[in-house]
């Protein structure tokens, strides 16, 4: 078979189809690489380096989710500087971004024995809860960047583009043009980023009204007093 | 007091502060450690199926405490793939509203005529029993007086399929008569009579998984963008990843004319003229199919002399799309090795909308584009289960599976398994059983979750009609427009709280699951129908009943694909092992079905039909200066009994007329002012929205507002064969209110 390639994963001799990428391979021999950015509905893009592998000979870690596979590869999953390097990314998120709504990464730290209090004096992102349309609110602060929801947004669901990245360095953020109000850009309100969303910053209304305690009929209320206030005024 | 979350976020305080967490993360400047999530942990999950249009999306409903708070979608399930739309993400809370009917409802003075329109205070709240027996005594009476054609039915697009089998058994079986039918016949009743003529088959002919792989795909008479948001993603992805074609036909600017490679703006109601031109060219230019042609179609040399005249110069003349465009358009369609056709109510609600889809199918027959992969005529649906409920029989000609009501050998296989004397007359059409009541021969009404009153045109006629009938018996999950007609009205549950199957518009069956119990004393569809049924059968002294003692819907629909040969391979068990299944499936072995026509067409071969343009009914003149359109918004759907009472209200709360600026001008109305639409036959008052996405002359008014029923305005003019009627001409005049 001229399209199959062998290659050494912990010491394994594995073949793979030729243009597959590292994450693929390692999910096919059940040692998949963890992932934040990464997701079965969007592009990989390689943003959040969680999902690194060490290839021998290579200056740097590998991003397994883009990184293709070549013959005579020889890959290690699971090595003292991968690990490092997943918790040390783990412990800077968490130093900065408000991780408590993300099971998932709560596993990985408790996985890769990340020190939730190594950075105690880090800058963090905490920022007010933006709620400008009726159908999700948007708590930036648990906001880590993974650009998922730009993507969903844009070329891999819903081509509506009314989201991107927005300033620099660590004040880069997910905003809409001009940062203005959700019901003012050309979001049609699919959801479809809130549904790729791995922190909950993103999260649908009625659940966040739901977690701060009002019930289903009151955050009807709520909604339509709000309203005629609105109305009126 | 607690402050609202609402009200803390503006005041610039934090919405955790109401979730007295405030001291903690005052401190988390220092302290990095951060608390255990408080996220509302989901009780259940349940796979169900969108309860809004045709494309019939798979959700995951997630539960707590017998609320939906969140709606997920599985990302490797068919049709979907994960991806939603506003409605079916963030619409679906409708199912918790306090204005849910919790009771059967009689009303207070039933039997004074003419019956008034009146709200829950003219109702009482009786028991089932109270109701059901009220209920059979007065559709007894009608049958045993009248005869069973004297009632006219409707069943539902919205209930499903099982819903629908019971409901035309009880008609045709217990009342004795054909007259059911739903609203199919205000939507795609044209699309189905135009591409029966052509080749015999009505459903979509191409499956939704399928429109990635396009190459080239004309979309018309449809804001698929609005309509059917997910399908219309999959077809962006086609044109953006792929670079597919497109070419949209339509008068306004609707947002897929950003990814048309060509878009010919045709006036309304002149779409025949502009596939009629596309035609011509193709056969002048010789770019048609000869092998496909040869072999499976028919009327070809007929078809050719016929159009020799209609040049697109012809057709520039009378619908403003320039001639080069449409060669152009014609090339790339014919040209592409795979092509399809996709469309919507543009082109079936209209006059002329036999033709319209007769005049799509002949460019498909022409092109040979049909029986492939990647191809074909695609009619979309606009209701989630409006594919199924035709399916279902719920239809005045047809039994489950089109089998015609008229076919003595058919209707003796029914009359043998259900063990009742059948009815062997096609019965009347929604709208033609509205003028059977107007004279008199109808007297009686029995309405499942449709909104007749918000839907049909020309809606004071509609209203003087129902105000005369006997009896109105309306099912239905809230209050509406209709059931403020009615003499009892049943409560029944919504998609959330019972099982069942709809259809979506590639004729994949899927499920719905019971997730959440129904409010109060609401009955599943089936089980009010079968109880009435039962006692309906019992009042006219009936010997043998025609059988509707079930345990489940699975049973139901066990019954039906026995009677169904192009159902026989499916059951609820299947569906849960696969998510979903593609009729015609005849066996339990068969793959099913995602496109049709690979051989044959059902009517052996496809026929080209030539055709003649008719200009609409009614067009602007001095009186009514104004050309309108009526048609749908992203954020409500249909007669808005759903999307009005959930959160997509919010964002799109008032009724709202499209006017181009050069005609606003003139009238001095500015975006945001109320004003009054006039035309022959009603007015409404509506608030102005300026936009130049239709040419100027033309405003377009969306139909969801009961306090301004677009249907108010439009005409009852119908087209001669499907009896749809028109609803996208019509002349109205601007008003200052």
């Amino acid at each position: 078979m001229n399209n199959t390639i062998t290659l050494i994963i912990d010491g394994e001799e594995i073949q793979a189809p030729q243009d597959a990428t590292v994450q693929q391979v390692l999910e096919s021999i059940n040692k998949a690489a963890p992932i934040i950015c990464a997701h079965e509905a969007t592009t990989s893009e390689g943003i959040c380096r969680q999902c690194v592998v060490e290839v021998e000979g290579w200056r740097v870690l590998a991003p397994a989710c883009v990184t293709k596979v070549s013959t005579g590869m020889v890959i290690f999953t699971n090595s003292e500087r991968v690990n490092r390097s997943r918790r040390t990314i783990l412990e800077m998120l968490n130093a900065s971004v408000d991780l408590s709504e993300a099971p998932e990464l709560q596993a990985q730290m408790d996985e890769f024995g990340a020190d939730r209090e190594r950075f105690p004096h880090a800058k963090t992102r905490e920022q007010d809860v933006k709620d400008d349309n009726p159908f999700f609110v948007r708590d930036y602060e648990k906001c880590l960047l993974c650009w998922r929801c730009v993507q969903a947004c844009g070329d891999d669901i819903q081509y509506t583009y009314s989201i991107s990245v927005g300033g620099r360095g660590f004040d880069s953020k997910i905003s809409t043009f001009f940062d203005s109000p959700m019901p003012e850009t050309t979001c049609v309100f699919c959801g479809n980023c809130v549904a790729v969303c791995p922190t909950n910053a993103l999260k649908s209304k009625t659940e966040h009204f739901m977690e701060l305690g009002l019930d289903y009929d009151e955050i009807r209320q709520e909604k339509r007093a709000e309203k005629k206030k609105m109305g009126k005024a | 007091m607690a402050l609202s979350p609402y009200f803390a976020c503006k005041m610039g305080g934090r919405p955790s502060e109401a979730r007295g967490r405030g001291a903690e993360r005052l401190n988390r400047k220092k302290v990095v450690v951060r608390r255990k999530f408080t996220m509302i942990k989901s009780q259940k999950s349940v796979r169900s199926t969108c309860p809004y249009c045709g494309v019939g999306c798979q959700i995951d409903l997630q539960i707590k405490d017998e609320k939906i708070f969140r709606v997920d979608a599985p990302f490797g399930v068919a049709p979907n793939f994960g991806r939603l739309c506003t409605k079916g993400r963030f619409g679906t809370d409708y199912v918790h509203h306090p204005s849910r009917l919790k009771n059967p409802l009689i009303r207070k003075d039933i039997g004074t005529k003419p019956r008034k329109a009146i709200g829950m205070d003219g109702f009482r709240e009786a028991t089932w029993d109270e109701a059901l027996d009220l209920a059979a005594e007065k559709i007894a009476e009608i049958v045993q007086k009248n005869g069973g054609d004297a009632m006219g039915t409707f069943c539902s697009a919205k209930a499903t399929n099982e819903d629908n089998y019971i409901f035309q058994k009880f008609v045709r079986g217990v009342i004795g008569t054909n007259n059911v039918d739903h609203c199919a016949r205000l939507c795609h009743a044209a699309s189905v009579a135009g591409l029966q003529i052509a080749i015999g088959s009505s459903a979509m002919s191409n499956s939704i998984a399928e429109m990635k792989d396009l190459d080239v795909f004309i979309v018309v008479g449809s804001n698929t963008s609005e309509t059917h948001p997910v399908i219309s993603t999959f077809l962006r992805e086609a044109v953006v990843k792929n670079g597919a074609k497109l070419i949209v036909v339509d008068p306004r600017e609707i947002e897929m004319t950003q990814f048309a490679t060509s878009w010919l703006r045709q006036k309304p109601g002149t779409d025949v003229v502009v596939f009629q031109a596309m035609a011509q060219v193709i056969i002048e230019e010789k770019l048609y199919d000869e092998a496909f042609i040869r072999e499976r179609v028919e009327g070809f040399d007929n078809y050719a002399a016929s159009i020799q005249e209609s040049t697109p110069e012809w057709a520039e003349e009378i619908s403003g799309t320039p001639a080069d465009e449409i060669r152009a358009a014609a090339r790339l369609y014919a040209k592409a090795e795979k092509a399809a056709i996709y469309w919507g109510m543009g082109i079936s609600q209209s006059v002329h909308g036999t033709d319209n889809a007769l005049s799509l199918a002949n460019l498909a027959l022409l092109s040979g584009n049909l029986g492939k992969e990647g191809t074909g005529l695609n009619p979309l649906r606009g209701q989630n289960n409006v594919q199924g409920c035709s399916d279902s029989g719920g239809l005045p000609a047809v039994f489950p599976g089109y089998q015609s009501v008229t076919d003595p050998e058919i209707k003796a296989k029914f009359e043998l398994d259900w063990g009742v004397p059948l009815n062997p007359e096609a019965g009347l059409t929604t709208m033609e059983m509205v003028d059977a009541a107007e004279k008199g021969a109808i007297t009686g009404y029995y309405v499942m979750g449709e909104n007749p009153m918000m839907s049909e045109p020309d809606l004071r006629h509609a209203r003087h009609v129902m105000e005369e009938l006997d009896f109105v018996l309306v099912q239905d999950i809230f209050m509406n427009e209709t059931g403020e007609y009615a003499d009892i009205i049943l409560p029944a549950s919504s998609f959330a709280e019972k099982d069942g199957t709809f259809t979506n518009s590639d004729r994949r069956v899927q499920l719905i699951r019971e997730a959440v119990p129904a409010p109060g004393n609401a009955r599943d569809d089936w089980k009010i129908i079968s109880d009435l049924a039962q006692r309906v059968e019992k009042k006219l002294g009936r010997e043998k009943s025609a059988g509707f003692v079930f345990d489940s819907p699975s049973a139901i629909w066990d019954e039906m694909a026995r009677l169904t040969p192009e159902f026989q391979g499916i059951t609820h068990a299947r569906i849960v092992k696969e998510d979903g299944v593609h009729w015609p499936c005849p066996t339990p072995d068969h793959p099913g079905t995602p496109f049709l026509f690979a051989d044959t067409f059902p009517s052996g071969k496809g026929k080209l039909t030539p055709l003649n343009y008719r200009p609409s009914q009614e067009l602007p003149d001095d009186e009514y200066p104004l050309l309108l359109s009526t048609g749908r918004v992203l954020y409500h759907w249909h007669g808005g009994t759903m999307t009005r009472r959930s959160k997509l209200d919010d964002i799109y709360p008032d009724p709202t007329v499209e006017v181009h600026p050069k005609d606003a001008r003139p009238l001095n109305i500015h975006a945001g002012d109320w004003i009054k639409v006039r035309s022959r036959r009603g007015e409404i008052r509506v608030k102005v929205l300026i936009t130049k996405r239709s040419r100027p002359g033309m405003v377009f008014i969306p139909m969801h507002f009961a306090e301004a029923a677009a249907n108010e305005l439009t005409l009852d003019a119908r087209d001669p064969q499907a009896k749809i009627p028109d609803y996208k001409v019509a002349a109205v005049i601007l008003e200052k209110a």
